[in-house]
């Protein structure tokens, strides 16, 4: 599979690769995570991914003529790529020359965001992009504040952006107990969601501490070691509490292993 | 009396009766006619006859109460086994033969399928003409003494292939031997993968099958007496016997099967006796069982359309056909419990595929094989493997992607690709290798450790670990740090060295082997004449595709001993990894299957036997690490190689995807006995519910067999869907998972069974699923 090269190839740090995901958006896809990241999460499962620094410097053209050979998996699966991360609108001009170069293609495209700095995403980038993955950490602005240490106003502001121009949602919300897990809290990420009509999916991530190795790694201080993974009636319990805002399609995490957000 | 125990009495019914009378008229009536009726021809019968199924799995019926039963007393005896240390009981005095033990039983009064090796359920037999010492050993390992006479028999009038074929080795061939440059040849006991046509037995029934035989041998009466002629009418003076033999041992057990099967549970019974009668002649490596479920499908349509067949029925005859394919064991000493760990036996049975009329061979009962690992839990054997095609019904690999999902017990082998090849019946023996079903059969040989060889190019034929010169003393390689055609012009000659000693001692192995222990049975299944391929096989391919792309794209430096020996390693730089779907390191690979198949080829074999090779381990990557020096990728002195063809652990680090691209861009027709690949991923890693995993593994099937755009299709997939967790919780307390059942290396096991060393390299592999 020939690849015409963008006029312009940008470069930009990417984390890693995973050339068969499946936990971030439809079908089996090849999910790019980028490095660099505002928000500092206490529940971060990638803290090497913060750092923008920590990431190999990437031609797009080079990332995109790699995920070229991997275009007949992605379509026969019915998936196609994402763009995660880290924060990949922290790149944003990278971000849209792999999610335009995917669209050439005629890959599904996927952006995997916390909307905190959907500020940052032009016009042109939401163009090639077919679905928006939105992490929202919490609906309590001082809670959402506390988890990630910046404001949730920016990302409600995205969600509106998306909205008004009708682009596909799955909204993701990752139960922490004892962080996330009030009743209340839930119950306002789900009105959040409840009230944007292109919300396609929402889906409830269990919490698990399989990063927690990493943040040693980085000399960061976790505050989180004592938490334990929700049990299946907790989740079962959000997702109820999701379902009585109207929102249909519903996934509670899955049996097994969640991947790293 | 139940219902259930009614019915199932009413099934097995009184075998005497049944066998008797029974002639084609009356056991072919409804089947559609063909040549098959004038001539030996299974296909023909399967592709006239065949009703393909495209529909789910909702018309599946759970286990009978007499299936249930049945198999808690297996699971108790299998308990009393594994506590007994791994033998439950052994024959010490009676070698075994198709005449030589009663009939046995695990429970008469509910068993419809009947048929045991020995007299009793889980007693091992003997069969020493396949090598003595194996025999002494391996009752010596479990505290059992051989009856004296058969050490005296065996030692004194009557030689074994083991003696045999130490009467052939060379010095040089115990030497590769010795040093562990080969590993694992079938020297000391049968040589297995070969599958008698099985089917043939409930088609024709055994006095047609004596008749053509008699008819072959005829032929030659007036021929001139040379050596091959001699052979043949020898063999085929053999085969005649074992015909006979398979009647009398059916008749033990009150079957007359010298007629054709009438019913579904007729042609079990008959098929399974076929097999049976080939175990207990032969503890070959791999006792592979052929390619049944679309055959006996017939058979059960026919039966379920006059209603003389529920399909509860149904189930229950194949969950006790099953129950005894799960029963058959072999003693094996304890040094081939390190090789080949597990207790395995590779009753493989091949399910699905296409027909070359691009219609499906799937059916119902090909649903029923597999749905036993529902009714009966998971489980090692049979080998179920799964012939996949592109074309292959929705419904049926989504029902296989579920049973993968569930029980981590089947392996996957690209139909599309083999097809061509093989034609449209074959099966796959043990593991990967594919054979024409009565047509070709293969002369085992297990596999060089060419990593041991490269290692040898570098230290001018010098064992790394010993110090000893193995191989030819030529020169070698003077530079600390090492450059790439310098190590290749090394390599080259080495190879050839290896192919020669190699080929040689495999040609003096199956001389010895047809010579001692001839498979007259499974031969007298086959067509007189057959396609022999002499099955090579390499270990280590990735080691030395990543030792070779370091050398060429980092700067390795090697660092020597006081007697000049590479010892270590120092990589300096980052190069590309096999596994990363990086063509660099990837033409490697492919240059290397290549580049030993070429020099495998120019040695005669026995037989006039094809050259093939498979790039296959088994569990025995961790045996050849262990006797492996530090190798030029950065893996240290005795550390295991990677299974088959797969990456080395860790070291892939895209994905599935590009994992699987790697593999799927070695060249089939370099290594026509298989190419073996396990993938292991967390199940929450394919999807977040049930659905989306079903949907995801069928799509990566797919595509790692058909779509990739630079090769010609994969071959072969074992699929492992399991929590890192749980096993590390097994081999803690391996009572609470008696049957955890994995994929390695082209079968699979029971992960308990594996030596802890095992268990610790399935850990450590590589698990799809945390990604970044």
């Amino acid at each position: 599979m020939a690849v015409v090269p963008e006029a312009g190839s940008v470069d930009g740090y990417v984390h890693a690769v995973e050339s068969a995901g499946t936990l971030d958006g439809p079908g089996v896809r090849f999910v790019v995570f980028l490095s660099g990241c505002w928000l500092t999460c206490l529940y971060c499962h990638n803290p090497d991914c913060q750092n923008i620094n920590n990431g190999r410097q990437v031609a797009s053209t080079e990332l995109l003529k790699e995920i070229a050979d991997y275009k007949p998996y992605l379509q026969h699966t019915h998936g196609g790529v994402t763009i995660s991360g880290g924060e990949p609108l922290v790149q944003p001009a990278f971000t849209e020359a792999l999610l335009r170069g995917c669209k050439k293609m005629g890959l599904h495209t996927a952006l995997d965001t916390s909307g905190f700095p959907g500020w940052r995403a032009p016009d042109s980038l939401l163009d090639v992009t077919d679905l928006v993955l939105l992490d929202i950490k919490a609906g309590l602005p001082e809670l959402y504040e506390r988890i990630t240490g910046k404001a949730l106003e920016p990302t409600l502001e995205f969600a509106q952006r998306l909205r008004a121009r009708d682009m596909p949602i799955w909204v993701r919300f990752v139960l922490v107990p004892g962080l996330t897990d009030g009743e209340d809290n839930i119950h306002a990420v789900a009105q959040i969601a409840a009230d944007l009509p292109n919300v396609e999916r929402v889906e409830v991530l269990p919490f698990h501490n399989m990063g927690i190795h990493k943040w040693a790694e980085q000399g960061m201080t976790y505050t989180l070691s004592d938490t334990p993974t929700p049990t299946h009636e907790q989740t079962a319990h959000a997702v109820a509490i999701f379902r009585e805002h109207g929102i249909a399609t519903v996934y509670g995490g899955s049996e097994g292993t969640t991947a790293p957000l | 009396m139940t219902r259930q125990d009614t019915e199932t009495a009413a099934l097995a019914g009184d075998g005497q009766a049944w066998g008797q009378g029974n002639t084609a008229e009356t056991s072919w009536a409804g089947f559609t006619p063909g040549p098959w009726q004038h001539e030996i021809d299974v296909r023909d019968f399967i592709t006239r006859n065949v009703t393909p199924y495209t529909g789910d799995h909702s018309f599946l019926a759970g286990a009978s109460k007499a299936t249930k039963a049945l198999w808690d007393h297996v699971l108790d005896l299998r308990r009393q086994e594994y506590e007994k240390g791994g033998v439950l009981d052994a024959d010490t005095s009676v070698p075994s033969d198709l005449m030589s033990h009663d009939a046995g039983y695990i429970d008469p009064a509910i068993e419809i399928i009947v048929g045991l090796q020995t007299e009793k359920p889980l007693k091992r037999a003997i069969m020493p003409t396949g090598g003595v010492k194996m025999v002494v050993d391996g009752l010596k390992a479990y505290g059992y003494k051989i009856d004296p006479s058969i050490q005296e028999v065996f030692g004194r009038y009557r030689k074994s292939h083991n003696q045999g074929v130490f009467d052939g080795y060379t010095s040089e061939m115990r030497a590769v031997r010795k040093s562990g440059i080969i590993t694992g040849l079938p020297d000391a006991y049968g040589r297995g993968r070969i599958i008698g046509d099985y089917r043939r037995v409930a088609l024709y029934g055994v006095d047609y099958l004596i008749a053509e035989r008699v008819a072959q041998k005829d032929v030659t009466d007036q021929a001139r007496m040379i050596d091959e002629v001699i052979r043949e009418r020898e063999e085929l003076s053999d085969q005649i016997r074992a015909l006979k033999d398979l009647k009398g041992m059916a008749a033990k057990y009150g079957y007359d099967i010298s007629g054709p099967a009438r019913t579904a549970q007729e042609a079990v019974q008959w098929l399974y006796f076929g097999y049976l009668g080939a175990i207990k002649e032969q503890n070959g490596a791999a006792m592979s069982l052929g390619r049944t479920s679309t055959f006996l499908d017939i058979y059960f349509e026919r039966d379920l359309k006059a209603h003389r067949l529920t399909e509860a029925q149904a189930q229950e005859l194949f969950d006790q056909f099953v129950i005894k394919l799960r029963l058959v064991k072999f003693l094996r000493t304890p040094d081939y419990d390190a090789l080949f760990s597990g207790d395995p036996t590779w009753v493989t049975e091949s399910i699905g595929g296409m027909s070359a009329d691009g219609r499906t061979l799937v059916t119902k009962s090909s649903f029923r094989f597999l749905h036993t690992l529902d009714t009966l839990g998971a489980a090692p054997e049979p080998n179920l493997t799964v012939l996949w095609s592109h074309a292959l019904p929705q419904g049926f690999k989504d029902f296989c992607a579920l049973t993968s999902i569930r029980t981590s017990s089947i392996q996957y082998e690209n139909d599309d690709l083999m097809r061509g090849f093989w034609g449209d019946d074959y099966g796959i023996a043990c593991c990967v290798s594919p054979m024409r079903i009565g047509k070709q059969m293969q002369f085992f040989g297990a596999r060089a450790n060419i990593a041991k060889c490269m290692l040898y190019a570098l230290n001018g034929g010098r064992d790394e670990l010993s110090g000893e010169q193995i191989g030819p003393a030529l020169e070698p390689i003077s530079s600390n740090v090492l450059d790439y055609e310098e190590v290749i012009s090394h390599f080259l000659p080495m190879m050839d060295w290896l192919a020669r000693t190699y080929v040689g001692a495999l040609n003096v192995i199956h001389y010895m082997h047809d010579k001692y222990s001839y498979e007259r049975l499974e031969m007298a299944l086959h067509d007189k004449d057959v396609l022999r391929t002499l099955a090579c096989g390499m270990a280590g391919l990735s080691v030395v595709a990543d030792s070779l792309a370091a050398i060429k794209y980092a700067k390795v430096t090697a660092v020597r001993d006081e007697n000049g020996l590479a010892q270590d390693f120092i990589i300096e730089g980052d190069p590309p990894r096999f596994g990363n779907n990086d063509e660099r390191v990837d033409a490697i690979a492919r240059w290397l299957t290549e580049a030993f198949m070429e020099k495998l080829k120019k040695i005669p074999a026995y037989r006039n036997a094809m050259h093939t090779q498979s790039i296959l381990t088994i569990t025995s990557n961790v045996v050849y690490g262990k006797k492996t020096g530090a190798t030029p990728d950065g893996r240290k002195k005795g550390e295991p190689f990677a299974p088959g063809a797969n990456p080395m652990s860790g070291r892939d680090l895209k994905g599935a995807l590009a994992s699987m691209s790697s593999v799927a861009k070695l060249d089939y027709r370099q290594a026509q006995d298989g190419i073996s690949y396990t993938f292991s991923i967390v199940p929450g890693a394919l999807g977040r519910t049930e659905h989306d995993r079903v949907a995801n593994l069928t799509g990566l099937l797919d595509t790692y067999f058909g779509l990739n755009p630079h090769s010609n299709g994969a071959q072969h997939i074992n699929v492992n869907v399991l929590e890192r967790e749980a096993l590390l919780d097994a081999m803690e307390h391996p009572e609470n998972y008696p049957q955890l059942t994995i994929r390695v290396s082209g079968y699979a096991v029971n992960f308990v069974r594996l030596t802890r060393e095992q268990q610790l390299d399935v850990v450590n592999r590589t698990f799809h699923g945390c990604c970044a």
